[in-house]
């Protein structure tokens, strides 16, 4: 296994995602010898998981089961240990295809933080691309370097412990994009455009807030940037449901179905009729949109260096 | 990995497929000497574009030809004079002393789009009045449409889908461009993957796989009809590399691969037109195989209007006019009948090998965005996918992934599920006056994705997990009833 390429047998050293069920999962270190506790019991790395194919369910010493997943970026994303906030995949595809990404690409981003989006754009440049990423915190850059050796992506990516604002992402002139995630994005403008290719590139900064979005655009028109864009995206997820909803009574008193208000057995008053006429309910499936959404992750702005 | 020419940036070249912007607006169109461009009410040949690095900026000279642009002093309102609110300013339409008449002769003059609006600045009796932002948005306006500078730009996946969602969203069922950078990341589209895709897209999303590809890895475009559609995958301008581990297998074999009954007798037929304009295709764009129904829809005047940025009639000028089908009526019959033979066979060996491809099984995933429903598709092509691979399937309605869902659900060999739509807002950000731009929800289409796993053909892989999670009865406050229908 890898992150940036598929294997089909679960070896020892892989790191693994442990299904549950809906929403459920963990990633899991795979090592001879191991013993991981789930909710229906234990799995023993020795005899359930090494060698077994990837995507093959588990049974646990409880009895219930579990599967087996090989690791992908997004994956890593919904379960990756948090050292601070981060970008799920919502932002991280639009800002993906925004700055144009793909094998080849160089690519500088900052803060590195905990890993979320470097691990997907490692993905998206390998196999003959680079990831420059700056941090700050000491603890993180050297967690973040730990964790892309385990995950056999080093060699695709630069961790550099410094302040980007003050020293820049300690290369020049060869980025195709650089991608900005900090508190004041204004004051690396100067260095992600010394970081960017002579001929051009792209660049974006991602922002919680409004007032940060509005220096970091005057500093990047400031700087020559074209094509400023500012947007948002946010998700919408649905549960697909049965519904079943009563018919009220009306205190009708033909017995037949002749009356002028709602037919409950004429398949043209719903989409795919599930009548049961002698409880006087209507099933229907639905699309029930989830009890909260994410209303706001940030604020995404987009240039081009030409 | 593709590189430009000597210098820095890749150049603008003859023969390529070159993107035209101005602000929002943007159309695709080959790079070719001599050959009248109409982009934005304007009219110029590329010409003096040839050798320029991609991203530079153009001005349209009188004479229909294209010069950089200059670096010019930003127009400054010498007088800082401006009013408090518009309680005054009656919208009259007198305001502007200049006429049409006047101010097409100034262009007639050739006078710089910057000094017309300085002309329209002074000659309105109300600029004065108006506030500080009102005058800010005003010249705006006015510079948008009297400085008439186009960017070349090379094409992308950002490009293109975002030019055609606003021109020709017909065209791609209406897949907004963040729903297809969703399509691409939640398909962990990356280099090495084999891939089944499955589109009628005017080859967009095709186009949009191989770039994250990078011609890495293998790609099996399954179609309907006689061949697939790639009109906006010639316009990515992949080299020629990119396509050799492209195949493409016919969805009416599906059924036959699957049931073990294959063979390559009774091929779907080519549609006429798509079977001369191979022959022809030796010397023009690369991987460009229009079907009939495209070059139909292309010579269709446009009549939709996507707010204000579609203003020429015709679609984009990436048509199948070929000046080598004349000479091909000229071919003696008997080279085109030896020829004929020729490239059947050569069809026939690629449909095995493609169907040797998806009989291992093992696909590493699965993208799917068509017109058709969607369910039949899924529950066919996940076969030829391995387990622990993710797949996607746009649809642009919601009720047809509702049906593929549960079917899917039936099926067993799925886990993770998830059903969704974004919502992409655009904001004007200016000091003092930010704000949402406009909304674009609702519009985008929705995506089914998922994750194959190991299936045991038992009733429900998922039995005591996934029934009982999914299926927990909504809060107390909603009264309505689950039922299994």
């Amino acid at each position: 296994m890898s992150f940036i390429e598929y294997g089909d047998t679960i070896k020892d050293g892989d790191t693994a995602i442990v299904f549950l069920g809906h929403e459920s999962m963990f990633p899991v270190k795979v090592q001879h010898g191991s013993v991981t506790q789930t909710k229906y019991g234990v799995i023993r790395h020795s005899t359930d998981l090494i060698g077994k194919k990837y995507g093959s369910k588990v049974t646990c010493s409880k009895g219930g089961w579990v599967f087996i997943l090989h690791p992908t970026p997004e994956l890593w994303t919904m379960n990756l240990p948090h050292r601070t906030q981060i970008l799920y995949s919502t932002d991280i595809s639009i800002i993906t295809m925004m700055l144009e990404l793909k094998p080849g690409s160089i690519v500088c981003e900052s803060g590195t933080g905990s890993g979320s989006l470097s691990h997907a754009l490692i993905r998206t440049v390998a196999p003959t691309g680079h990831l420059y990423t700056v941090e700050f915190h000491q603890q993180r850059a050297e967690k973040a370097r730990e964790e892309f050796r385990e995950h056999g992506v080093e060699h695709l990516v630069t961790v550099t412990n410094q302040d980007v604002c003050k020293n820049g992402f300690g290369v020049s002139s060869i980025a195709d994009a650089v991608f900005l995630d900090i508190p004041s994005p204004w004051e690396a403008i100067g260095h992600a455009k010394a970081a960017l290719k002579v001929e051009g590139g792209r660049i974006c900064s991602f922002s919680p807030c409004i007032e940060q979005v509005q220096r970091t655009c005057l500093a990047m028109e400031e700087h020559g940037f074209t094509e400023i864009n500012t947007l948002e995206i946010l998700l919408r997820v649905y549960n697909v449901r049965t519904i079943s909803l009563q018919i009220p009574d009306l205190g009708k008193v033909s017995e037949d179905n002749s009356s002028i208000g709602f037919d409950s057995s004429n398949p043209s008053n719903q989409g795919s009729p599930c009548t049961n006429p002698q409880q006087g309910t209507v099933q229907f499936k639905s699309a029930v949109p989830l009890r909260e959404m994410v209303g706001h992750t940030g604020y995404l702005t987009f240039a081009t260096k030409s | 990995v593709m590189e430009g020419g000597a210098g820095p940036g890749p150049r603008i070249r003859e023969g390529d497929c070159a993107v035209l912007k101005r602000g929002d607006v943007f159309k695709a169109v080959p790079v070719l000497r001599r050959r009248k461009i109409i982009f934005e009410k304007q009219w110029f040949y590329l010409d003096n574009a040839i050798g320029h690095i991609y991203g530079t900026t153009f001005e349209v000279t009188s004479g229909g030809n294209l010069q950089l642009k200059q670096e010019m002093e930003e127009t400054t309102t010498e007088t800082k004079e401006a009013g408090t609110d518009n309680r005054n300013i009656v919208d009259d339409g007198k305001s502007q002393k200049l006429t049409h008449d006047d101010i097409k002769a100034l262009k007639d003059k050739g006078i710089k789009g910057q000094e017309i609006v300085q002309q329209l600045i002074e000659n309105s009796t109300t600029f004065r009045d108006k506030t500080e932002f009102s005058q800010d948005k005003y010249i705006k306006k006015k510079k948008k449409k009297y400085e008439a500078v186009i960017t070349i730009v090379r094409p992308s996946t950002r490009i293109l889908s975002t030019m055609y969602y606003a021109r020709e969203p017909g065209k791609i069922n209406h897949l907004r461009y963040d729903t297809l950078a969703q399509m691409l990341t939640l398909g962990n589209i990356r280099a090495g993957n084999k891939m089944i895709v499955m589109e009628t897209c005017a080859g967009l999303v095709l186009g949009a796989v191989m770039e994250r590809m990078g011609g890495y890895g293998s790609i099996i475009q399954m179609y309907p009809g006689g061949g697939p559609v790639r009109a906006a995958t010639s316009c990515f301008g992949f080299p020629k590399t990119f396509f050799d581990n492209l195949h493409e297998f016919p969805l009416s074999k599906v059924d036959s691969l699957l049931s073990g009954t294959f063979s390559t007798e009774s091929l779907p037929s080519e549609p006429e037109d798509s079977a001369l304009v191979e022959e022809e295709s030796n010397g023009s764009i690369d991987g460009k195989q229009p079907s009939v129904q495209e070059t139909e829809a292309e010579s269709t005047a446009e009549t939709a209007m996507e707010r204000n940025q579609i203003e020429e009639p015709e679609t984009m000028d990436m048509n199948t006019e070929d000046t080598g089908f004349k000479e091909n009526q000229g071919k003696e019959n008997k080279e085109n009948v030896q020829e004929k033979q020729r490239k059947q066979q050569e069809r026939k060996k690629k449909l095995i090998e493609a169907a040797a491809l998806l009989r291992e099984k093992n696909a590493d995933g699965l993208i799917v965005a068509s017109k058709f429903h969607p369910t039949p598709l899924l529950l066919s092509l996940l076969e030829f996918v391995a387990p622990s691979r993710p797949f996607v399937v746009y649809c642009q309605y919601k009720e047809p992934l509702l049906e593929c869902y549960t079917k899917l659900r039936e099926r067993g060999g799925v886990i993770n599920l998830k059903l969704s739509e974004t919502w992409l807002r655009s904001y004007q950000v200016l000091p003092d006056r930010s704000h949402p731009k406009l909304t674009m929800s609702g519009g985008g289409g929705y995506l089914l994705s998922g994750i194959t796993v190991v299936s045991d053909k038992s009733k429900s892989d998922l039995g005591n997990l996934e029934e009982l999670k999914i299926e927990e009865p909504s809060s107390k406050k909603r009264k309505v009833q689950d039922l299994h229908c």
